[in-house]
Formats: C-alpha cells, structure tokens, sequence
C-alpha cells in the first residue's frame, strides 16, 4: 500500500489511510477521491559517485498538475554532498534508493518547497555499509499534504548518520517528518534532531522510529523532536519509539512541545525590539540549532535564507 | 523626569502596588528599598510594561508623557532601560546581534538612522573593556552559560551602549562578588548624566556603599511609606524594615 502504488494502478483503495498505524496522522485516502492522469516517467541513469571522487551533486525535482511516480539510483564509494530539491504541485511520489559503500561519505540536503496543493511523498531508503557515514537535513515548509519519510539501516558496523530535519508550517500546510532507523550492524551511531514550527492552521508531524536489532551491540543512538506551537488551530504530533534488542545499547530521545519562551520574548522588547522582530529572532534561534550541525557550508547558507524567508 | 502618582498594579488577582508615588528629577539616582514581597520587582516590571502587569490607577510619565499603555519596546524606544535582576538566556542569538538588532530597533522607532557595523563594534568594544568582559564572550548566546556576574555585567553593557534616558536596575547586586559588584557599580556611577534619571531597587543596604543615592524611599505593602536622604538606607541596615511593616 502507498501512494506510488496507487498511481501506478489507478486503485484509490491503495492508499494509505488513517486506519494504518504509519499514516494516522498523514491521511490521503481520505484526501484523495480522484486521482489525475499518470505523468509518463522518465528514465533516469542513476547517480554513482565512485570511491576515491568527491563531489557535489544536485537533484532537482519538479512536479507537475498530474500524478508522478518518480525513482532513482544513487550510488555512493567515494564522498559526496547531494543537494535535492522539491517544486511543484500535483500528486507525486519521489522515491530515492541511496547505497553508501564502506566508508563513504554523503551528506544530503533536501529543501522541499510545494505548491500548496500539492500532494507529495518523499520516500529515500539509505543503506550503510560499514564505516560509512552519512548526514542529512530535511527542510520543509510543508503542502496540501506531505511526508518525506527517511529508512536507514546500519547494514555494516561502525556506521555513523545524522538525520535531522526542519519543518515551518503555516497557513493549512501539513509536513510529516517520518524516520525509520535500523542497527543491524555494531558499534553505529545514529543522532537526529528535528525541530518544527506550526503557525496558524499548520501541521507538522514527527515520526521516529530506531530499532537496535539483535547483534548491533555497542549501538549509540539519540533522537530529539522539538517543536513550536504559535497558534490556537496549529497542531504538532510526534511519536517517538526506541526499541532495543541488543547489549551495550546508549540511546535517548527527548520530545517537547510548546510555545515561545514569553521571558525571552518580554526581555527582547524590553530592549525596544518590537513584538513581530522579537518573535522571528527567537523562533529562528530555536531552529538555528538544527542550521549549525550541517556541515557544507553553501548548503548551511541555502538552509539559513531557506528559513529567514519564511520567519520574515 | 519620571513622574509616578497613585499608582495602582494588579497582578493576575492580586492588587501589588496600591497607590504608589515617586519621582525622580533628571539627573538624579533614586534607590527604593524593601522587604522582599513589597512590590519592588513589580514596579520595575510595570514600568517597562511586563504583560501581565496591569494597572488599574494612576500613572508614571516620563518626561511629561503618559508610560501606561505604550508597548515595552514603545517605552525602550522613549528610553526606558530595565536592568533585570534575573537577565533571560536566549540561546542561539549572539549577545553582540541582540544587542545591535535592539540599537537599531529603537533608532528607527526614534526616526535616527542605523549604527553602523564598525561603529557599533568599536564602541562595544571600549565598553566591554571597561567593564572587564572577555569580548569573544559576546560573541556567544546571549547569557548562554554566563555566571551571574557575567550576566549583570552584560546588563550593564547594554545600558552603556542604548544609553537610556531612564535607568531602572533591580536588585543589580544579587548574586555578585565584591569584585564584580565595584566594576557593575562603576559602570552605573559612570551613567550618572544631567539628562539621565536612575531607579535604584535593592533590598540590601550593601549596593548604595557603591552607588550613592540622591533619595532613598521605603518600599512596603505596595506604598512608598517613607523617603530621605542616603543616611536612611544606613538606618534601615541598622533597625530593619520592621518597624514599616505598620505603616504599610
């Protein structure tokens, strides 16, 4: 059952529903009553960045009005920093399948800005090989409907990822921040920070999921949702699960959900920053957390404009 | 300068201040002691403008026009400066673009054009150095990990550079060392101008050793119950606020 599945055929009763478990809060059978022509896919080589090369690669995703089922091959040896980004309406599926070979480096920064009644998936399932290291940083302003859903598996041992994400909602968009983190291998390391802003009828969803299988003794795994609710009708819901079936295990996780700190807020207008500047400063400080930890620096200034234009 | 009468504040329920009055002309350094629980953090509060803080009667002027109602960043930009006794951390904003993003916010309220990046740096520098701060500490979140000295001494940083017309400081000395206390006290006396009034709030005696006030007045069940010259913060060290607890 998904969404690509339900293109691909034409049977609504492929979607996925609120009655799934995974998709509760990220209905689209109940959204969708027709489905528009099928956009003919185009081929695509896949991407292969060999061992030994370094370099700089962009995907850039555009949808149009119809249903889209789009998917790629991306190979990693060597190291490489993928800028993706997402645009367009419509109906549409995007799904990555991202290998890392052992001890490569890929660092991907995907930037997703919709048309507000687009309806989209983004579904990248990464595997790491030993040693390899991989970063990420989703940043999403939200659509009509959306979720851009993560699985990584630490297929080798000694595996290191960061999987952070961004989420401004505001207006009746709605992001869904969903990530499912398996430790197969030993001694990986998994830290992820997302961090979410509602305003007005908007709703950010935060799924994260790490399941430490039997034999990923040594595992290090931290998970951390925060998120800011500015507004009566902006909603957040979050679901955070550990599961863990192995020894030596560190994990943690941390999930708040509240408002602006109203001290901070008195204390900046006090020094005569009026209200609207004190409230943008303070949010995009609470989410500047999330900004630093990317380490491409172009990348780290795309992110910054990214959310300074949406604050201002 | 500032003019307060009959002021009346409630908060949340409960009224605090009930009927206060004061003034301070320009120029001039008022201190306002009291018991703890007498309403002297609520008057610094109500004069910035705290929501929350609501008053019911009366009204405080600076300057011949009417505080009450104006938002606190209105006031800032008047010249109001509260020095806070617990100054809030904000995580993720540099105490150096805090402080220029406030400058520049009130020069624009005041119609003056913006402080430039060399000016503001070379002036933030001097008076870092003359109040002994590590200036790569400014460069770090605004009182992020800052020791309570640290803090106070970043207060008074700011009153420096947004040189306010009136300086409220409440309770500045909690939580310093002697050391500190003579470098913050310093910075203040150094503020002391013709065009300038200062609101003193603490509740020991121990800061006007360093500050010395022009008037002291007695803060107690929301009423200034007495006032006098500097002699009457060394008779309250000595006999204590009890004997206003009847007068109020």
């Amino acid at each position: 059952m998904s969404l690509a599945r339900a293109i691909e055929t034409g049977d609504l009763a492929e979607l996925p529903s609120r009655r799934d478990e995974d998709w509760r809060w990220t209905d689209l059978r109940g959204l969708l009553r027709v489905l528009p022509a099928r956009v003919a896919e185009t081929d695509a080589e896949a991407i292969e960045v060999a061992a030994g090369e370094t370099r700089l690669v962009r995907l850039d995703f555009v949808t149009g009005e119809g249903a889209e089922v789009v998917r790629r091959r991306i190979r990693i040896g060597g190291e490489a920093v993928l800028i993706e980004t997402h645009r367009g309406g419509g109906i549409s599926e995007i799904d990555l399948a991202i290998t890392l070979e052992p001890g490569a480096r890929l660092e991907r920064i995907v930037l997703v800005e919709a048309a507000e009644d687009a309806v989209q998936v983004v579904i990248a399932t990464v595997a790491l090989a030993a040693g390899a290291r991989f970063a990420q940083t989703v940043v999403t302003g939200g659509a009509k409907r959306q979720r851009i859903e993560t699985r990584l598996r630490h297929a080798g041992g000694g595996a290191e990822a960061r999987l952070d994400g961004l989420y401004l909602v505001s207006g009746r968009r709605h992001a869904d921040l969903t990530t499912v983190v398996i430790h197969e291998g030993p001694g990986g390391a998994t830290s992820q920070l997302t961090k979410g802003v509602a305003t007005d009828q908007g709703r950010g969803v935060f799924q994260g999921r790490i399941e430490v299988r039997p034999g990923a003794d040594g595992t290090d795994a931290k998970m951390g949702h925060h998120a800011l609710v500015l507004g009566d009708r902006a909603e957040v819901d979050a679901k955070p699960e550990l599961e863990i079936w192995a020894d030596d295990v560190v994990c943690s996780h941390g999930n708040t959900i509240g408002a602006l700190d109203e001290e901070a807020l008195f204390y900046a207008r006090q020094r005569g920053i009026p209200e609207p500047e004190a409230r943008a400063m303070l949010t995009e400080a609470f989410l500047g957390e999330v900004i630093d930890r990317i380490g491409n620096e172009e990348a780290r200034d795309a992110v910054a404009a990214f959310v300074a234009e949406r604050l201002a | 300068m500032l003019k307060i009468d009959n002021l009346h504040v409630q908060v949340g329920e409960a009224e605090i201040l009930k009927g206060l009055s004061l003034a301070v002309p320009a120029g001039e350094i008022h201190a306002v002691m009291g018991p703890n629980g007498a309403g002297k953090s609520t008057l610094a509060y109500a004069l910035a403008g705290r929501p929350g803080y609501e008053v019911t009667e009366g009204s405080a002027t600076l300057d011949g026009l009417d505080l009450v109602g104006l938002t606190p960043d209105a006031r800032a930009a008047l010249g109001v400066f509260l020095s806070f006794q617990y100054p809030v951390a904000i995580p993720g904003v540099p105490a150096l673009t805090f402080l220029r993003t406030a400058m520049n916010a009130q020069r624009k309220a005041r119609g003056e054009p913006e402080v430039t990046a060399p000016e503001f740096l070379k002036s933030i520098r001097a008076r870092a150095a003359e109040l002994k701060m590590d200036f790569e500490m400014l460069r770090r979140g605004l009182n992020v990990d800052f020791s309570g000295g640290e803090k106070k001494r970043m207060e008074i940083l700011q009153m420096m550079m947004l040189s306010p017309r009136l300086a409220i400081l409440d309770e500045t000395d909690s939580g310093l060392d002697i050391d500190a206390l003579r470098i913050v006290s310093e910075g203040v006396n150094a503020l002391r101008a013709p065009d300038r009034a200062m609101l003193v709030i603490t509740h020991y005696q121990r800061l006007l050793d360093y500050i010395r006030p022009d008037r002291v007045h007695v803060l107690a069940g929301g009423r200034i119950v007495a006032s006098g010259g500097p002699e009457l913060a060394l008779e309250l060290e000595a006999s204590g606020y009890d004997r206003y607890a009847s007068a109020a």
